[in-house]
C-alpha cells in the first residue's frame, strides 16, 4: 500500500517533537452487501474505507491525526499534527529501521469476495427466502423474511518506531436471516446469523437453506409464547450463544485498559477465585475461521491464546501494547480498533468457556424448575460495578427436568463474579455464536462459545408473576 | 443541473469553509456524468473533529482530525445500487460511482424505488435553520484541552465518595455536506456540535457505583462542565449501597435519559418502512389511541433547539414538523418518498439515507417537575439507567425488558437504592400506562426527553 521508506520518513516527522513511540496504520477495507426484503432484492450496496492513523506517544499522553490522504505529503502532515498534540518537549531526529514481519494466518481463505459473481451472491439470498417462508408450526406461518449478506477484504499495515513492520489481508463473511411471525400475542420474530473470517466458502458449512430454516424455527417456537417469569432462577443456557455470558460477565471487566482506569471489578484480583472451579475462560484470537480470529491484532502484535480465568481463578487480563508497556510486560495481542480513524484499545477476539464433562441432557433433567435458553440477542455491562444482562431470543421453561413452554424474549441480569461462581454444570458440547462488540463507540467482530452449562441462580427479567 | 451554483440560501451557507467548493464540485461532476436513463444522487460531505480524553489528571490522548465521506446511490429502470467511500480521492470517487452503476443491475425493480423529485417536495420550503457556530473552528485546541482538564479536576475533588473519574473528555465536530441529483434535488447543510461528559466512580472498589454527567451544544460557549460535575456527583452517589430489590409489579418513573430511548423505540416503530414491511407493532395502529388523550408525540427536525435538527432530510427533501400522536392517538408514520409512493400518500421529509426514521422527536412535556412528580407517588421505582437495550426490546414484539439502576420510592421521597434488576413490559403497554410527562425537557442526541411515569411495570429482583 506504502512504501517502506515513506512509511519509515513519516515515522521521523512523528517523532521529531519527541516522544517514546510512534505508529503508522494504514487500513483499506472494501466491502460489499445485498439485502433481500419482503421477497425482493432490494438494494446492492459496496463500501470503500481507506486511511491511516498515526499516533505518537509521549509520556502517558498519544498525540493522534488521521488523513484519508495517503500521498507522502498527507501522512506528514498528518505525522505532524499528531506529534504536535502529544506536544513532546525534547526534540532532534530520530530514524528508524523497519524489519518486515510477515503476520502467520490462523486459517487460509478459499473464495475471495470479488471472485464471485453478484448475481451467485443474490441467488442465495432468494433461496433462503423460499425455505423460510415454506416453514410452518402450529398455529403458526411465517409473515415476513428479510435476508442479509456481507462481506469485506480489509488489507492493514503498520508501521512503528520499534522498527515494526507488519500487515494482513482479513476477509469476512457474514449471511442472516431474519423471520417474523403472528402469534396468540402478536409478532414475533427469530433470526440467524452466523460469521466466519473466510470467503465464499462459508456457505458450505452454513448453507443459506439452513440458516434460513433456523430462523424460521426460532420465530415460529414463540407463536405460543408465553411471559417469561420474572425472580432469580437456575438458566441452563445451550452451548453456543450463551458464550455472551462471559462475555459480559467478564470479558470487558479484564480488559487492561478497564483495569487501569480503576473501572473493573476485577482490579487487583489476580490469583483470587472469581468462579466456580468449573469456569476457565480463554480469550483466543487464534481460533481458525471464527469471527474474532486475526493473524495479528490492529498494532501489529501476533495473536494467542490467553487463558483468563482457570478452574474458577483469575490468572490474566487482556493486554494491549500501551498497557502492557506501562506494566513491562508483553500485549497479548488484543489491541484492536475499528477503523483506521480511531485509536486502538483492548478489546476481544473469540472468548469462550472451555468444555466440561456432563451430558447436555443431563443436565437439563437435573433441572428442577428453570429456563432453558437456545439463544441469546446480546448484552451490556458495566465493568466497574460487574452488573451485566443479556438477551434471551428463543427460550424454554424448564419443569420438572423437561422443556415445556416457549417464552417471550426476557433480559437476564447478574453480577460478573456472583454469576461465575455459581456455574454448576458444564457440558461436553461446544459452539459459538458471531457478533459485534461496542466498547466506546467502537465496534468489532468477535465471537463467543460455550457448552450447554447451567447458571443455579440468574435473575429473569420477565413479566409473569 | 443547477448543483453547483454556491447562494445564498436559507441555511446561511454564504461562508465558505475550507473544501465546501471543493465538494460542490465533486457532487456536480458526478451527477452531470449521468446518461439519460440513470437517476444519480451523490452526498458529499467534509467534516473537522477535535476529541480530547483525560485521565488521572493528564490528557491521555488529542485527536485533531478531518473526515470526509460520498455516497452515491444510481436508479436505472427501478433497480436501486449504493456504493460509499471515506475518502475523496478522484481514484476512489471514481470506482464509487462505478460500483453504485453495477449494484444497480443486480436489484429487483422496485416501482416505488427511486429519486425524490421537486414534485414530491412540492410547496414545502426548507426550514431557515442556523446550525454552525464560527466558535468550535475559532478556540484554540488549547484552549478544549483546558476545559476538558478543569472538567476532570473539579469531578475529582467534588465529593468525598467519588474515588475516582472514569472518563472525562471534550468532543466536537464541524460538517459540511451536499447532496445533489439528476432529478433536480439540492441540499446543502453544515452543522456544528460540542460536547463534554464525564463519568465519576463513587464508593469502595467492591461496590462501585458509576455516574454520568454531560452537556451538549452547538457552539463551544454553550458548554455548561458545573453540570456535568454535580450529575455525575449526583448520579454515581446516591447509587452508594444498591441492593437486589425482590420482585413486584409498581409504577415507575423514568429519568430523562432512559425516557428518551423509550422515546426512540416507539418513534422507529412509527417509521414507514417497518409499518409497511409487517414488522412494527403499531402496523394497523393508523387513527387509532395508542396512548392517553395527554400524550402529543411530535417529530420536528426544524427545531432549532433539537441536536439533530436539519433542513433538509437525507435524500434532500426538506423537513417539517409532524404529530406523529395527538391526543393519545396514532396519527402518522415518518415517510420518505419510497414509502410514500407505496402506501399512496406524500413523503414527510425523514429520510435517513435509506430508510425513514426520526432525527428530533419529543413529547410535550406537562406541568409538573420530576421533584413533585417523585412526592406525588406512595410507592415506585425512580429508574436512573438501563441496560441491554439492544438485546431485551423489540419493535416487532413489543417486548421490553432491560436492566435497571435506580431507586426505590416510598411515601413520596427517594428511598432505597437498587441494581441487579430489571424492568419489563411491552412497549404498546408502556405507552397506553403513561400517567404523566413532566414539565422538564432536556435535548439529547436523538430529539427531547422528559421525566416520565409508567403507571405500572414489573420489576424483578430476588
Amino acid at each position: 500500500m506504502i512504501d517502506d521508506d515513506v512509511l519509515q520518513r513519516t515515522l521521523g516527522a512523528a517523532l521529531r517533537t519527541g516522544g517514546e513511540f510512534a505508529e503508522v496504520f494504514v487500513e483499506d477495507r472494501a466491502g460489499s452487501s445485498a439485502a433481500l426484503d419482503d421477497g425482493r432484492i432490494e438494494e446492492l450496496g459496496s463500501s470503500r474505507r481507506r486511511g491511516a492513523g498515526i499516533r505518537v506517544v509521549v509520556g502517558d499522553t498519544t498525540g493522534f491525526a488521521h488523513t484519508a490522504d495517503l500521498s507522502e505529503a498527507g501522512l506528514r502532515e498528518a505525522a505532524e499534527a499528531a506529534a504536535s498534540a502529544a506536544s513532546g518537549g525534547g526534540g532532534g531526529t530520530r530514524t528508524v529501521a523497519l524489519a518486515r514481519r510477515p503476520a502467520v494466518p490462523t486459517h487460509s481463505v478459499r473464495e475471495l469476495p470479488d471472485s464471485i459473481d453478484k448475481a451467485t451472491k443474490v441467488d442465495a439470498l432468494r433461496r433462503a427466502d423460499a425455505v423460510a417462508r415454506e416453514e410452518r408450526a402450529e398455529g403458526g406461518a411465517i409473515q415476513q423474511v428479510s435476508a442479509s449478506y456481507a462481506d469485506s477484504v480489509r488489507h492493514i499495515l503498520i508501521a512503528n518506531s520499534d522498527g515494526l513492520l507488519t500487515g494482513d489481508e482479513q476477509v469476512r463473511t457474514r449471511f442472516s436471516v431474519s423471520c417474523v411471525v403472528s402469534g396468540d400475542t402478536g409478532l414475533q420474530t427469530g433470526s440467524e446469523s452466523p460469521g466466519r473470517t473466510v470467503g465464499w466458502e462459508m456457505l458450505e458449512d452454513f448453507p443459506p437453506e439452513e440458516i434460513a430454516r433456523i430462523a424460521a424455527q426460532r420465530a415460529l417456537s414463540k407463536v405460543h409464547a408465553r411471559p417469561a417469569p420474572s425472580g432469580r432462577f437456575p438458566v441452563i443456557l445451550k452451548r453456543g450463544a450463551g458464550g455472551v455470558l462471559f462475555h459480559e460477565a467478564c470479558g470487558h471487566g479484564l480488559e487492561a485498559d478497564l483495569v487501569a482506569r480503576d473501572a473493573s471489578i476485577f482490579r487487583g484480583r489476580v490469583g483470587e477465585r472469581v468462579a466456580s472451579d468449573l469456569v476457565t475462560v480463554v480469550d483466543d484470537g487464534r481460533m481458525a475461521r471464527e469471527w474474532g480470529a486475526l493473524a495479528i491484532d490492529d498494532e501489529g502484535t501476533p495473536t494467542q491464546r490467553n487463558v483468563l480465568i482457570r478452574d474458577g481463578v483469575l490468572t490474566d487480563f487482556m493486554w494491549d501494547r500501551l498497557r502492557a508497556r506501562k506494566e513491562g510486560r508483553a500485549s497479548s495481542g488484543n489491541g484492536r480498533r475499528e477503523r483506521y480513524d480511531v485509536l486502538p484499545m483492548v478489546r476481544m477476539t473469540n472468548t469462550y468457556l472451555e468444555r466440561g464433562t456432563t451430558e447436555p441432557e443431563d443436565i437439563i433433567a437435573d433441572t428442577e424448575y428453570g429456563v432453558y435458553c437456545v439463544a441469546l440477542g446480546g448484552g451490556q455491562v458495566d465493568p466497574a460495578t460487574g452488573d451485566f444482562v443479556f438477551g434471551m431470543t428463543e427460550a424454554y421453561l424448564v419443569e420438572q427436568g423437561r422443556i415445556t413452554a416457549p417464552l417471550r424474549g426476557a433480559q437476564l441480569i447478574g453480577n460478573g463474579p456472583e454469576a461465575m461462581r455459581a456455574v454448576d454444570v458444564v457440558g461436553n458440547d461446544f459452539d459459538t455464536w458471531t457478533g459485534m462488540c461496542g466498547k466506546s463507540g467502537q465496534s468489532v467482530p468477535v465471537s463467543s462459545g460455550q457448552p450447554t452449562l447451567r447458571v443455579a441462580e440468574l435473575t429473569i427479567g420477565g413479566t409473569a408473576a | 443541473m443547477a448543483c453547483g451554483h454556491p447562494r445564498r440560501d436559507a441555511a446561511g451557507w454564504g461562508r465558505s469553509v475550507s473544501g465546501v467548493v471543493e465538494i460542490e464540485e465533486i457532487a456536480r461532476r458526478i451527477v452531470e456524468s449521468a446518461s439519460a436513463s440513470e437517476g444519480i444522487e451523490v452526498r458529499v460531505s467534509r467534516s473537522r473533529e477535535t476529541e480530547v480524553d483525560i485521565l488521572h489528571g493528564a490528557v491521555e490522548s488529542l485527536t485533531v482530525a478531518g473526515s470526509e465521506g460520498i455516497t452515491v446511490r444510481v436508479v436505472v429502470d427501478g433497480r436501486l445500487g449504493v456504493a460509499s467511500a471515506s475518502s475523496l480521492d478522484p481514484e476512489i470517487v471514481a470506482a464509487v460511482v462505478a460500483d453504485a452503476r453495477d449494484n444497480a443491475r443486480f436489484a429487483e425493480p422496485d416501482e416505488f424505488a427511486g429519486l425524490a423529485t421537486p414534485a414530491e417536495v412540492g410547496e414545502v420550503r426548507a426550514a431557515d435553520l442556523d446550525l454552525w457556530r464560527e466558535d468550535v473552528l475559532t478556540t484554540p485546541t488549547a484552549d478544549k484541552v483546558a476545559m476538558a482538564l478543569d472538567l476532570e479536576r473539579a469531578l475529582s475533588g467534588a465529593d468525598p465518595r467519588v474515588r475516582g473519574v472514569e472518563s472525562a473528555g471534550y468532543g466536537d465536530s464541524a460538517v459540511s455536506s451536499v447532496l445533489c441529483s439528476t432529478t433536480g434535488i439540492e441540499a446543502r447543510v453544515r452543522r456544528t456540535s460540542v460536547s463534554m461528559s464525564a463519568s465519576a466512580l463513587a464508593g469502595p472498589e467492591d461496590a462501585t457505583q458509576t455516574g454520568y454527567g454531560f452537556t451538549r451544544g452547538r457552539a463551544v460557549a454553550d458548554l455548561d462542565p458545573d453540570v456535568v460535575v454535580a450529575d455525575a456527583v449526583l448520579r454515581s452517589t446516591r447509587l452508594l449501597g444498591a441492593t437486589q430489590p425482590t420482585t413486584q409489579r409498581l409504577p415507575v418513573v423514568l429519568d430523562p435519559l432512559v425516557a428518551r430511548s423509550v422515546i426512540s423505540l416507539w418513534v422507529s416503530a412509527m417509521s414507514a418502512e417497518p409499518v409497511q414491511k409487517g414488522r412494527s407493532m403499531f402496523a394497523d395502529r393508523l387513527g387509532e389511541r395508542i396512548a392517553p388523550e395527554f400524550v402529543d408525540l411530535v417529530e420536528d427536525p426544524t427545531d432549532p433547539d433539537a441536536p439533530g435538527a436539519s433542513p433538509f432530510d437525507g435524500e434532500g427533501v426538506p423537513t417539517r414538523r409532524i404529530d406523529l400522536v395527538r391526543a393519545g392517538v396514532l396519527s402518522a408514520f415518518l415517510h420518505d418518498v419510497t414509502t410514500a409512493r407505496r402506501g399512496g400518500t406524500v413523503t414527510t421529509g425523514s429520510s435517513l439515507g435509506s430508510v425513514p426514521g426520526a432525527r428530533a422527536s419529543s413529547l410535550r412535556p406537562g406541568t409538573r417537575g420530576q421533584d413533585e412528580i417523585v412526592a406525588s407517588l406512595s410507592i415506585g421505582l425512580y429508574v436512573q439507567s438501563v441496560s441491554g437495550l439492544h438485546s431485551g426490546t423489540s419493535t416487532a414484539s413489543g417486548d421490553f425488558s432491560v436492566g435497571a439502576t435506580g431507586l426505590m420510592i416510598r411515601d413520596g421521597a427517594f428511598a432505597e437504592p437498587i441494581r441487579e434488576a430489571t424492568i419489563a413490559s411491552t412497549l404498546p403497554r408502556m405507552l397506553l400506562d403513561l400517567t404523566e410527562i413532566g414539565a422538564d425537557r432536556d435535548w439529547m442526541r436523538y430529539g427531547g426527553a422528559s421525566t416520565l411515569v409508567i403507571g405500572e411495570m414489573t420489576l424483578s429482583g430476588s
